[in-house]
């Protein structure tokens, strides 16, 4: 079974962010870097897949150098292949998910997996763009998964509000992970001191041969900004049961409940 | 009036149309005014007539696209049927929900159409041009963005960040489109639908949230929230350290990598206040915090905190709502709405 993951690295979830002077961009020196962490789930899912069934896991970033730390990592989790393409001209999601499904094609592949969302611009949307490209069936924000080789089939579960929805398709296919499809392992020492001496395979835009006038961006940020601040919270003073009154009666003063 | 159409996609279940179609509705409008496009909404289903009758009190045109093979979902057969309604009728923008549904196959239409796509905006500015909200990072940041294609632009709507005003106008023109599919055209077939919250709202859809973190010490400590959310008519939420331990399922996480709510009231009992929690739910209308430590990072977000056991607490202010009642008894929740 050939299985593709689709990774990329966003700042640690838990810093504050600086906004750059020309206000389009945040600050990225000297800040931590992470996987994704829904590609975290993709990662396990692939490779309990290959686990199973056999065959291989590539993990593909499309990004700047610094992201095959991540795919080290991947690595180190025990991915077979991992692939950069040097995605420093390309800010645009479509763009991105054009050259993911333009390297996943000449690659092959039955199973594709990509996180629910990348969790820096929340976009949520390439790895149903890459089925979308690829004409193949898509079941996004998924929980369960459950693979029958022989007939080409995959049954899972998949969020909806309020519950789950159980949904079959036939492979190849696309997959975005939901948290709760697995728990994500850790890498094994002799796993991280394999990553440091695999290599990482890098592919520049330019041998890909992309049209480039079809990966112009359509989408600009042109201005990024903090939140408004929250007005000062109040506290409320004192012991109970008073201090539960006074906050009920506050609520319904201001008509909240 | 240009005769460039605005569309909204609806989404409905058995109570009828749903609340995030009608503030995509009101979103919509608000776009109509400033590019000067006729506002119409796009129906997708089979046995659909009582919704699209449903929609054309509101709004002046009504698409409705019917088909047997769309008596349940699958985004290939959606893709491809307003995909023919696009190709006849040329619209200038198409507005859903970024619920599971609108994310699921908005972007795949996107990538049929190559056209842009602007996800989960939460509010418009309007400048020489049109400026989409988002909320990027987690919500530690907004990014203001612009759409620089010539073409048709998409863009989904975060539940809860439009208000549904309610024009009644004269009764729409509903019109019945036929789109061509066959059995191959399923690609995802849905089996069945397990409800895992019961009667309570959904969290995107619920006006008061009442949320426990790992400070609800168990599984079992979450009737008290139950109890209190029921009263409220509210939804009950929770932490990733709760889904983590096992107490409720990751629907209920709120967070970074749960749901994102906004809620006109957020109560949380037992939780800290982590940046990823935040995330989830710092555009609530106000926060109320119940924590023992005077130092947990959710009451520098609070609007209200009380320092104290929540143990002791929650059930302070169930009784005390319970011997008042709340407005939701008078009027029903979206009386006291209007009011604010
Ligand atoms: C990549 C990533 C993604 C994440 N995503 C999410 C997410 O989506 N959602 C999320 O919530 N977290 C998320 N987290 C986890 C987050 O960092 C915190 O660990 C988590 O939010 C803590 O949950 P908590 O507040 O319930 O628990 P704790 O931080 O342990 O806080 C428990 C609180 O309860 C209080 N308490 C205890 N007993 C009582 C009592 N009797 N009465 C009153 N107060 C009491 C304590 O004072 C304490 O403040 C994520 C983390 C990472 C790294
Ligand atoms: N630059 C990228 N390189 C590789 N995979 C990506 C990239 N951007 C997004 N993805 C994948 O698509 C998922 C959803 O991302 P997004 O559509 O940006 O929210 C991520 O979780 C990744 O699996």
């Amino acid at each position: 079974m050939k299985i593709i993951v689709c990774v990329k690295e966003v700042p640690d979830t838990a810093i504050a962010l600086k906004i750059k002077s020309d206000s389009t961009e945040i600050e990225t020196e000297n800040i931590p870097w992470v996987i994704n962490p829904y590609d975290e789930y993709a990662m396990e899912e692939a490779l309990r897949l290959k686990e199973r069934f056999g065959g291989n896991v590539t993990a593909i970033t499309v990004g700047r150098k610094r992201a095959e730390n991540i795919l080290r990592n991947c690595f180190a989790l025990g991915a077979d292949r991992a692939l950069i393409i040097n995605g420093e001209s390309f800010k645009d999601n479509l763009a991105v998910s054009k050259i993911l499904t333009k390297v996943i094609k000449n690659m092959g592949y039955d199973v594709i997996l990509c996180g629910k969302e990348s969790v820096d611009y929340g976009y949520a949307q390439t790895g149903q763009i890459i089925a979308g490209l690829l004409r193949i069936p898509c079941v996004s924000a998924i929980k369960k998964l459950d693979i029958s080789p022989s007939t080409k089939e995959a049954v899972c579960h998949r969020e909806i509000e309020g519950g789950l929805e159980v949904v079959k398709c036939s492979l190849p296919a696309v997959f975005t992970a939901q948290k709760g499809l697995n728990v994500p392992r850790y890498a094994s020492l002799s796993g991280i001191m394999k990553a440091k001496k695999t290599k990482i395979e890098t592919l520049e835009p330019d041998a890909l041969d992309l049209n480039l006038s079809n990966y112009k961006a359509k989408i600009k940020i042109i201005n990024l900004s903090y939140p408004p601040k929250r007005p000062e919270g109040k506290i409320i003073q004192g012991t109970l049961p008073d201090t539960a009154k006074e906050l009920v009666r506050s609520l319904r003063e201001a008509r909240y409940i | 009036m240009s005769d460039k159409e605005i569309w909204v996609i609806a989404e409905y279940d058995e109570k009828g149309i749903k609340k995030n179609t009608w503030e995509s509705v009101s979103a919509a409008r608000l776009l109509s005014e400033h590019l000067k496009l006729k506002p119409a909404v796009v129906i997708l289903g089979n046995g659909i007539q009582r919704f699209a009758e449903e929609l054309s009190k509101e709004v002046e045109l009504v698409y409705s696209i019917e088909h047997l093979l769309l008596s349940k979902y699958d985004s290939n057969a959606y893709v491809s049927s307003i995909y023919s309604l696009i190709k006849d009728k040329k619209p200038a923008i198409i507005i859903a929900s970024a619920t599971f549904r609108g994310k699921d196959y908005i972007p795949m239409l996107s990538a049929k159409l190559d056209c842009g796509l602007i996800s989960d905006c939460v509010g418009f500015e309007v400048k020489d041009t049109i400026l989409f909200k988002r909320a990027v990072y987690g919500g530690r940041l907004m990014a203001a963005v612009m759409y620089e294609g010539a073409e048709l632009l998409i863009v989904t709507i975060r539940p809860r960040s439009f208000e549904h005003r309610k024009i009644e106008t004269a009764k729409g023109e509903i019109i019945q489109f036929k789109p061509n599919l066959e059995q191959n055209d399923i690609l995802v077939a849905v089996r069945e639908i397990i409800k895992e919250v019961g009667k309570r709202p959904d969290l995107s859809e619920a006006d008061i949230i009442v949320s426990g973190g790992r400070g609800m010490k168990g599984a079992e400590n979450f009737k008290l929230l139950e109890e209190l959310a029921d009263i409220l008519g509210g939804a009950v939420g929770a932490s990733r350290a709760v889904v983590d331990e096992g107490w409720m399922p990751h629907l209920f996480q709120i967070g970074q990598t749960g749901r994102v709510v906004s809620p006109m009231l957020y109560i949380a009992c037992g939780i800290s206040g982590a940046p990823q929690h935040l995330a989830g739910m710092s555009t609530s209308k106000c926060i109320v915090a119940i924590n023992k430590d005077p130092n947990a990072p959710i009451f520098k977000i609070a609007d209200y905190g009380i320092v104290d056991d929540l143990f002791k607490v929650v059930p302070v202010m169930i009784q005390e709502i319970k011997s008042e009642g709340t407005r939701n008894d008078k009027g029903g929740i979206f009386a006291w709405k209007m009011l604010l």
